[in-house]
C-alpha cells in the first residue's frame, strides 16, 4: 500500500506519528516539571517505525515491545488515556500503577507487552508464534527491539527457534544507533545488522527507518511471508533517538552536530512533504491538531483518575488469587 | 460402608510424571511439551519416553540447546493461550534461563496489572547422588521460592509426581516443578485417574510425638527411613513433607512442632539461604515458639559445590544416618 497516495492511509500514518510525538513530548514535559515519577525512554525521532510496521498488521496479530515502547503501543491502537494514567501512577492505568512505562501491554490489541529487559521480548515473540503455529492459525507476531538487543543471547535463541520452526514472526530492529551510550559502530563487526539474518537462514533487509513507507513495505513483505507459513524475517529500520536514553543521559557520547543532522531527517516533516500532493494543508494540520488534542485529553482524563492503590498488592502477584 | 479407593497400581516416579503429561495432553489440546532431547531420545532421564510417538513431534517438541529461548518461547506461548510444559534437562541449566523465569514469567501477571497470565510449567530434575558433579547436581529450590510470582513444587513420591504436576499444569501461574533424579526409578502406588494433588498442601508422612522432621525431595524417604530406625530406639518422629514450597502450607508444621516441641529441618541444598531457614522462621514466628523444648535444628547440605567422588558426594549432603544422629541428639539433649 502506498501510504503517500492513499489519503486515508496517509492521514492514519501522519496522525499516528504525531500522536507518538506529542505523547512523548508531553511525557518529557511532565517529567521535567516533576509531575511524573520514575524513568522514561522516549522514542521521539523514531515514529516512522511503529507507524509503518503496525499498518501491516491486522486484528488478532501480536506484537512484543521494548523499554522504549510508547510508540509501539500507540501505533497498535492502545488507549493513550490509559497509557498516560499508567505513567501518572493511576489506578486506571494499563497496569494499575504496577508496571509503569516499561511494562505497558494492551492484550486487546495483541500487544504482549513492553519489556524492561533488552531482547526479553524476542523469545516471547517466538513463543507466541509457536502458539499460532500449533493452533494452525494465520496470525503474525511482530517483535520490536533495538540495536542493543541484537547482541543479547536471548535474541539469538529466539530468532533461531523461530527460524528452525518456520514460525510466523517478523523481527523488527529499530536501529537507533545507540544501546544507551554504546554505538552500533563499536558494538558490531557487521555494517548492517540485517546481515545477522543470514546466520539463521532467514531473509534480512535494511530500510530507512525514518520513512514510514519503506518500513511499511519491508514489514508488509515479511508479514505476508509469515502469514503464508514461510517463516520469520528480520527487518532493520535505521533511525535515530533524538532524546537521551533516559533521564540520566547527558549525551556525552555523541555530538550536537550529529543530533542536529538527524533532526534534519525528521520522519514527520519528511512524510508531510511526501503527502503534499495527497493531503491538503488543512488535512495535515488536522492530523497534527487531533494528535495534540488527544494527548491533552489523555492527560486531563488521567489526572482526574484515582491514584493507584496499595491495598490489593499482595493479591496481585498470582493469577486466580485476586479478590 | 467401605470407601471406594481410586484404582491404583505401582509406577515409578518417572512413569508417573509421564502419565501426568499424557493425561494432560489428552485432556487439553493447549498442553504441549518443549525440551532438549524429549522426543525420540525420550528425555535424558527417560521421563518423556514414548510420548513423541503418541502425541507427535509438534506437541512433544525437541528443541536446540537454548534454555533461555525455550523458556522464553514457553512464556510467549502461554501468553498467547497455550499451556506449555518445559523440561530443562538438569535444574542447574535453569541458570541459563533465569531472565525468562524470574524477570518475565514470574512478573508479567503483576507488572501488567493482571491483564495477562503465564500458565506454564517448568520441570527440571535436581539433586545429587549420580556422580554428575557440581554443574549437574544442585538443589536450587530456594532461588525460585524467593521470587514472588513463581510457585515451586518438589514431589517426593510417585503419586505426588503425577498429582502435583497435573495441578501445576492446571494452574494459571508459572510453576517450577523440581523433580529428583534419584527418585525417578523409585516406585509407589499411583492412581490411574488424573487425580490432582492440590498445590500448597503439606503432607504428614508419619506421626510421632517426640520430634518433627520436615524434609523435601529425596530427603523425605531418608527421613522416613531414619524415623524407622529411631522408633527401634523408642524415639517417635513425625515426618512432614511440604511438597509445595511456595505457597508454603506452614500450619501442619506448626501444629506438629507444637505437639512435639522439637523440629529438625532437613534439606539437600546448602544451608546458607536455604529453604529450611524459611521453615524455621515460620515455626519461630508462630505460636509453636512457646512449645519449643529445643532450638530449631537444620540438617542441610554442606556449603560446598557438589563434588564428584562418591564418598565426597555422600559427605556433602545429609544421609539417613545423619538424620538419625541429629534427631536422637535433639530428643536426648533437650
Amino acid at each position: 500500500m502506498d501510504l503517500t497516495k492513499d489519503a486515508d492511509a496517509a492521514r492514519e500514518t501522519l496522525r499516528t506519528m504525531w500522536t507518538i510525538r506529542r505523547f512523548e513530548e508531553a511525557v518529557d514535559d511532565l517529567f521535567a516539571r516533576g509531575l511524573m515519577h520514575g524513568t522514561m525512554h522516549l522514542s521521539i525521532g523514531q515514529e516512522a517505525v511503529p507507524a509503518g510496521a503496525c499498518l501491516a498488521l491486522r486484528e488478532g496479530d501480536y506484537i512484543t515491545s521494548t523499554h522504549r515502547g510508547h510508540g509501539h503501543c500507540i501505533a497498535r491502537g492502545a488507549r493513550i488515556d490509559a497509557m498516560m494514567a499508567e505513567l501518572l501512577a493511576k489506578e486506571t492505568g494499563y497496569c494499575r500503577g504496577r508496571g509503569g512505562s516499561m511494562h505497558i501491554a494492551d492484550v486487546a490489541t495483541g500487544n504482549l507487552g513492553a519489556n524492561g529487559i533488552v531482547a526479553g521480548g524476542v523469545p516471547i515473540a517466538a513463543g507466541a508464534g509457536l502458539a499460532v503455529s500449533l493452533r494452525g492459525g494465520d496470525e503474525v507476531v511482530v517483535s520490536f527491539f533495538g540495536d542493543g538487543a541484537v547482541n543479547e543471547g536471548a535474541w539469538h535463541e529466539g530468532v533461531n527457534l523461530a527460524a528452525i520452526w518456520d514460525l510466523p514472526v517478523v523481527f523488527v530492529c529499530e536501529n537507533n544507533h545507540y544501546g544507551m551510550s554504546m554505538s552500533v559502530g563499536k558494538a558490531f563487526k557487521v555494517d548492517r545488522l540485517a546481515e545477522r539474518a543470514a546466520a539463521y537462514g532467514i531473509p534480512g533487509v535494511t530500510v530507512d527507518g525514518n520513512d514510514p513507507q519503506a518500513v511499511h513495505d519491508a514489514v508488509s513483505d515479511a508479514v505476508h511471508r509469515a502469514r503464508a507459513g514461510r517463516g520469520p524475517s528480520l527487518v532493520e529500520a535505521v533511525t535515530y533517538r533524538w532524546k537521551g536514553h533516559s533521564k540520566s543521559d547527558k549525551n556525552l557520547y555523541r555530538t550536537r552536530e550529529e543530533i542536529e543532522a538527524w533532526r534534519e531527517q525528521d520522519p514527520i516533516v519528511r512524510f508531510e512533504r511526501a503527502v503534499a500532493a495527497t493531503l491538503s494543508d488543512a488535512d495535515v494540520a488536522a492530523c497534527r491538531d487531533e494528535a495534540r488534542d488527544a494527548v491533552r485529553e489523555a492527560i486531563r482524563v488521567a489526572n482526574a483518575a484515582p491514584d493507584a492503590r496499595a491495598d490489593s498488592l499482595a493479591d496481585a502477584v498470582y493469577a486466580g488469587s485476586e479478590a | 460402608m467401605t470407601a471406594v479407593l481410586p484404582q491404583q497400581r505401582t509406577l515409578t516416579y518417572a512413569e508417573a510424571v509421564r502419565e501426568a503429561l499424557a493425561q494432560a495432553m489428552e485432556a487439553d489440546e493447549r498442553v504441549f511439551l518443549l525440551g532438549e532431547d524429549i522426543g525420540t531420545y525420550g528425555g535424558a532421564f527417560g521421563v518423556t519416553g514414548d510420548l513423541v510417538h503418541r502425541f507427535g513431534e509438534r506437541r512433544v517438541r525437541d528443541t536446540p540447546i537454548s534454555e533461555l529461548g525455550i523458556v522464553g518461547a514457553a512464556v510467549g506461548a502461554a501468553l498467547a493461550g497455550m499451556r506449555p510444559v518445559v523440561e530443562i534437562q538438569f535444574s542447574d541449566f535453569t541458570a541459563q534461563a533465569m531472565d525468562q523465569i524470574v524477570n518475565q514469567a514470574a512478573k508479567i501477571h503483576f507488572m501488567l496489572g493482571g491483564a495477562a497470565s503465564v500458565p506454564m510449567v517448568l520441570r527440571a530434575p535436581g539433586g545429587s547422588g549420580t556422580g554428575a558433579a557440581a554443574q549437574h547436581s544442585q538443589s536450587l529450590e530456594a532461588w525460585f521460592a524467593h521470587v514472588p510470582g513463581l510457585k515451586v513444587v518438589m514431589p517426593s513420591t510417585a503419586a505426588d509426581a503425577k498429582g502435583l504436576l497435573l495441578a501445576a499444569i492446571d494452574d494459571p501461574n508459572p510453576v517450577i516443578v523440581l523433580e529428583h533424579k534419584l527418585l525417578y526409578k523409585q516406585s509407589g502406588p499411583v492412581p490411574e485417574e488424573a487425580t490432582r494433588v492440590r498445590l500448597g498442601e503439606t503432607a504428614v508422612r508419619r506421626s510421632g510425638g517426640d520430634v518433627t522432621i520436615v524434609a523435601t525431595g529425596v530427603m523425605v524417604s531418608r527421613a522416613l527411613e531414619a524415623a524407622g530406625q529411631l522408633a527401634a530406639e523408642g524415639i517417635e518422629a513425625s515426618v512432614l513433607d511440604p511438597r509445595t514450597l511456595r505457597p508454603l502450607d506452614a500450619a501442619p508444621i506448626v501444629d506438629s512442632v507444637t505437639a512435639t516441641g522439637r523440629a529438625l529441618l532437613v534439606q539437600e541444598a546448602p544451608q546458607t539461604g536455604g529453604f529450611m531457614a524459611e521453615v524455621a522462621a515460620a515455626i519461630v514466628e508462630s505460636s509453636a515458639f512457646g512449645h519449643l523444648r529445643a532450638p530449631v535444628a537444620r540438617l542441610c547440605g554442606l556449603d560446598v559445590p557438589i563434588p564428584y567422588a562418591p564418598q565426597l558426594e555422600r559427605a556433602a549432603v545429609p544421609q539417613t544416618g545423619d538424620i538419625v544422629r541429629r534427631a536422637r541428639e535433639l530428643v536426648t539433649t533437650w
